[in-house]
């Protein structure tokens, strides 16, 4: 084996075990959840990477425990409502923001890009107010209209670059065939906005399955939690055992869906991140 | 089927002045071309017609109706676009039905339409395909047909055939002139093209920054272009030109002399300008001879083109940078370097006034 050759397999090397660091650190907290959930609570603190036995025992108790069932089911129902007006008001702005040409559409857009910059806490206190008063207090409603709050400057944007990039005379096309502004939204545009509108749905998903804060300060009684919250107010048998078991049991369950999610759009949500980059 | 009819139309976009007082009438199954560089307004004007941009002034009405403020669905026109623009998520019966469903026919009749319109143009066997599966020269027939479909009073092409290759390009022309001819009906077709203008057109028109240039047959404005600039757009290669200084003239013809040409006696008529005034002087490169150098008369060959048919040479101008063309059946003896004279055919040689307009010939000698 002359130089060449060996410096080019140490490269080779090098990469491959660059890879696996990189694998290791972003895989190895997930990992660890998974194995933790399917132990014996007695098992529970002894350091192992391999799973010895297989106990189910932490999932049965989560989905034995009414409140997080219910939780899951709410945050479905918020995710996907969440998900549903966001796009739909998203379509609808971007075909305005992205074909329309009238006076301030890019002040429209800052304002639009700058509203997204706003941290959760600089909002929650007055967002409570409107809550209160709307009375969506303890109410998936509540959490449906903040999470949109924060979910739409993004889908927006995304949609209306996307828009902007559909040819003009494809909409001209429509025109001429006597197709009114929705219906060229409709039978036009939104078969072709697939990819884009997936990306956007899923990341809005995304982030309404997961959010936190708003969860934890808009609601109040346990029928109404989503499923981060649910979680962090899993208790153990004492005020001095936190109870890692069920705790890692349940956020596997919750993780899952994501990722099954995202597998089943990771073509999609490729194409619909570099749509807007480069001329496909 | 109809007329389309211009009056003074005017459009601006901002503070551009795009289209000019423009006046123009399109007879019924008259099949027209609007020609011109890029950015003279002809596919603006064209969009007008259609209706996908408002109109600033003036009135346009198609048949007896006045259409200024019609939506394009109720003018009763149909376009084909550049990009073709089909819907790429529909099938080509799709794309052509879509329309007619908007319009809300009944579905037999969509049937039937798209049939026919599918039988005219040889689109049978592709009604299943989606736009992605067909080449480019059937996507510019859906194109057609979507635009077919619906039966429009009148055709708007806007540029149908710039996406095509060559070989293609010459086809579709020639399925276009075709199906104008079977169909009869009113067309209005957009291009930068002058040999599609050319060969297409019952009547051009050359635009020029927004106004009317000249309006004519292709054989009018090949042979008595209004202005240097139609001489010098229509016809390829372009028309040479030379400046020429008048020796004097009259209503019945005149006398220039142009650098290296000498003096030439011409049948233009020069009533109006004054002896010594500023001419242009313009020769087709089929209506050049060349000659043994003589004289002053003598220009330096730069470059021959061999095309297999014709020899074009180029030779060095005595004013401007551009290069004068000579166009002649192949073989030719001429040989990059040579000096040679050039003699007009003073039958065929056009001139132009300071103005750059067209100096008439005189009736006289029109007759001969």
């Amino acid at each position: 084996m002359n130089q060449y050759q060996l410096i080019k397999l140490a490269k080779r090397v090098g990469l491959y075990a660059l890879i696996a660091v990189v694998m290791v650190y972003a895989i190895f907290p997930f990992y660890y959840a998974v194995i933790t959930s399917l132990k014996p609570s007695s098992e529970l603190f002894r350091v192992d990477f391999w799973l010895s036995s297989l106990d189910f025992g932490n999932y049965v108790h989560i989905f034995t425990q009414k409140s997080f069932v219910r939780a899951i089911f709410n945050s479905i129902l918020v995710s996907i409502s969440v998900v549903f007006i966001a796009l739909l008001l998203g379509v609808t702005a971007s075909y305005a923001l992205g074909r329309v040409r009238f006076r301030g559409r890019t002040t429209v857009m800052l304002v639009v890009l700058g509203v997204s910059m706003f941290p959760q806490v600089a909002v929650l206190s007055g967002l409570f107010e409107v809550i209160r008063s709307l009375n969506l207090y303890n109410n998936p409603g509540g959490l449906i209209l903040s999470y949109t709050i924060f979910t739409l400057p993004f889908t927006v944007w995304v949609l209306t670059t996307f828009m902007r990039q559909l040819p003009m005379e494809l909409e001209e096309a429509a025109i001429m065939d006597g197709a009114t502004p929705w219906v060229t939204i409709t039978k036009v545009f939104l078969p072709l906005m697939w990819p884009a509108m997936a990306t956007t749905g899923l990341l809005a998903f995304i982030a309404a399955w997961n959010e936190f804060l708003f969860a934890l300060t808009f609601t109040l009684t346990d029928s109404q939690r989503t499923v981060p919250v649910a979680i962090a107010l899993i208790s153990g048998g004492s005020q001095h055992e936190l109870p890692w078991g069920p705790i890692m049991a349940a956020s596997v369950t919750v993780t899952v869906p994501l990722v099954v999610l995202v597998m089943i759009f990771q073509r999609r949500i490729v194409s619909g991140l570099t749509a807007g980059a480069v001329k496909g | 089927m109809a007329s389309v009819t211009l009056e003074k139309i005017n459009k601006v976009f901002g503070s551009t002045h795009i289209i000019k007082d423009v006046d123009l009438s399109v007879g019924e199954g008259e099949f027209v071309v609007f020609v011109g560089p890029s950015g003279c307004g002809k596919s603006t004007l064209l969009r007008l017609i259609a209706g996908l941009e408002s109109i600033t002034g003036g009135e346009l009405r198609i048949g007896e109706q006045v259409v200024n403020d019609l939506p394009p669905r109720e003018r009763g026109v149909g376009m084909v676009f550049q990009s073709y623009a089909l819907y790429p998520h529909m099938t080509v019966y799709e794309n052509m039905a879509f329309g007619l469903k908007l319009a809300k026919t009944a579905k037999e009749t969509i049937e039937e339409r798209v049939m026919a319109t599918a039988r005219i143009l040889q689109l049978e066997e592709l009604l299943h395909r989606k736009p992605k599966e067909l080449s480019g020269g059937q996507r510019q027939r859906v194109a057609m047909g979507r635009a077919m479909a619906r039966e429009p009073r009148i055709l708007l092409f806007d540029e149908p055939l710039s996406n095509l290759d060559a070989s293609l390009r010459v086809q579709m022309r020639n399925e276009i002139a075709r199906l104008h001819h079977r169909l009869g009906s009113t067309m209005v077709y957009v291009t930068h093209d002058q040999v599609e203008a050319m060969t297409l057109a019952d009547k051009i028109v050359v635009l020029r920054d927004g106004r009317v240039e000249q309006v004519g047959s292709p054989h009018t404005l090949y042979q008595q272009p209004a202005t240097k600039f139609v001489a010098g757009f229509i016809g390829s290669p372009t028309m040479n030109f030379m400046p020429a200084e008048l020796i004097d003239g009259s209503a019945e013809g005149c006398r220039v002399r142009a650098p290296g040409l000498g003096e030439l006696a011409l049948p233009q008529s020069t009533d109006g300008q004054r002896s010594g005034a500023g001419l242009t002087l313009g020769v087709r490169p089929e209506h050049l001879r060349l000659a043994e150098a003589e004289g002053d008369n003598s220009f330096e060959i730069a470059n021959v083109e061999y095309l297999g048919n014709e020899v074009y040479v180029y030779l060095e101008p005595k004013a401007g940078d551009t290069l004068l063309i000579h166009r002649s059946e192949a073989p030719s003896r001429w040989k990059i370097g040579q000096r040679v004279a050039l003699v007009p055919d003073l039958d065929h040689v056009h001139l132009f006034d300071g103005d750059d307009k067209a100096l008439a010939i005189a009736k006289q000698s029109q007759a001969a």
